[in-house]
């Protein structure tokens, strides 16, 4: 039996390099479809909000937050994981892609305890992106405000 | 606020472009997602993103980058407000449905459901 001397990595930089140029157009037109399509959603439930008298912008911010609870309970279901194995990148950048990185971390660290695992797991992916999102908030807010407004 | 094809097509375009992005470095897909918060933020800065919305509705809104937007569109607006407080105030007033919805969605459904075996 031969012995495994590749890390996780070191495996991925190999598929990666041995990948043809189909394989890669393939996975560019499935993340744009994908990707194209939860936006839709997201598009019809704004339009769906409009129609309940919500005002433009709450409607807006209501059509996300019914995609990231759309993207939790897919996460729950198991069904998440095979729609980002078809869509990749098309899967992980719309919230729903946000919010199944909130889940699956924090469902697979629960068997650690609700604090420890749970609790701290959430944030594995959510964490970085937060921190950063504010930090460049942030910057820009007190650039403009040195600038003059 | 766009329209079907317009968050469609500029939606799509986004996951195309964060496809070649995996694909070809060695980044992983967090560092991808911060990118496209910081990229979120900065556009918004030069106070590009709200004609993205006009043009592309969800199809700028639903993208992890729109993160970016709302916490810049708040601190701006905070500091219109209540001047350089406001870079502490705002940064999570227009922010708060989405990281609430996150963190409380999160939450019950990771207590819920187990991983698949």
């Amino acid at each position: 039996m031969k012995q495994i001397t590749k890390t996780k990595d070191e495996y991925q930089k190999v598929i990666k390099n041995n990948q043809s140029t189909k394989g890669k157009i393939t996975n560019i037109i499935k993340a744009f479809f994908i990707g194209g399509l939860f936006c839709s959603l997201g598009q019809s439930l704004w339009y769906l909000f409009m129609t309940l008298n919500f005002s433009q912008n709450d409607a807006g911010a209501l059509s996300t937050v019914t995609m990231i609870l759309l993207g939790s309970l897919l996460t729950g279901f198991g069904v998440y994981d095979e729609i980002g194995q078809f869509g990749g990148a098309g899967s992980l950048i719309p919230v729903t892609g946000f919010a199944n990185a909130v889940v699956a971390p924090a469902m697979d660290g629960k068997q650690d305890g609700l604090i420890l695992g749970l609790g701290t797991q959430m944030f594995n992916v959510a964490g970085p992106v937060l921190v950063y999102a504010m930090v460049s908030a942030f910057l820009i807010g007190l650039l403009k405000l040195m600038l003059g407004g | 606020m766009g329209n079907y094809l317009s968050a469609f097509l500029v939606g799509g375009l986004i996951c195309a472009i964060g496809q070649i992005f995996l694909d070809n470095t060695n980044f992983k897909p967090a560092h991808l997602l911060v990118g496209l918060v910081v990229l979120g933020s900065i556009l918004t800065g030069f106070g590009l993103y709200e004609p993205l919305k006009e043009f592309a509705g969800a199809g700028v809104t639903i993208p992890v980058s729109s993160f970016g937007n709302i916490l810049t569109q708040g601190v701006i607006e905070g500091i219109s407000n209540e001047g350089a407080f406001g870079l502490f105030t705002g940064l999570l007033k227009t922010a708060s449905a989405g990281i609430g919805a996150s963190i409380i969605f999160g939450f019950f459904i990771a207590l819920l459901f187990s991983p698949k075996a």
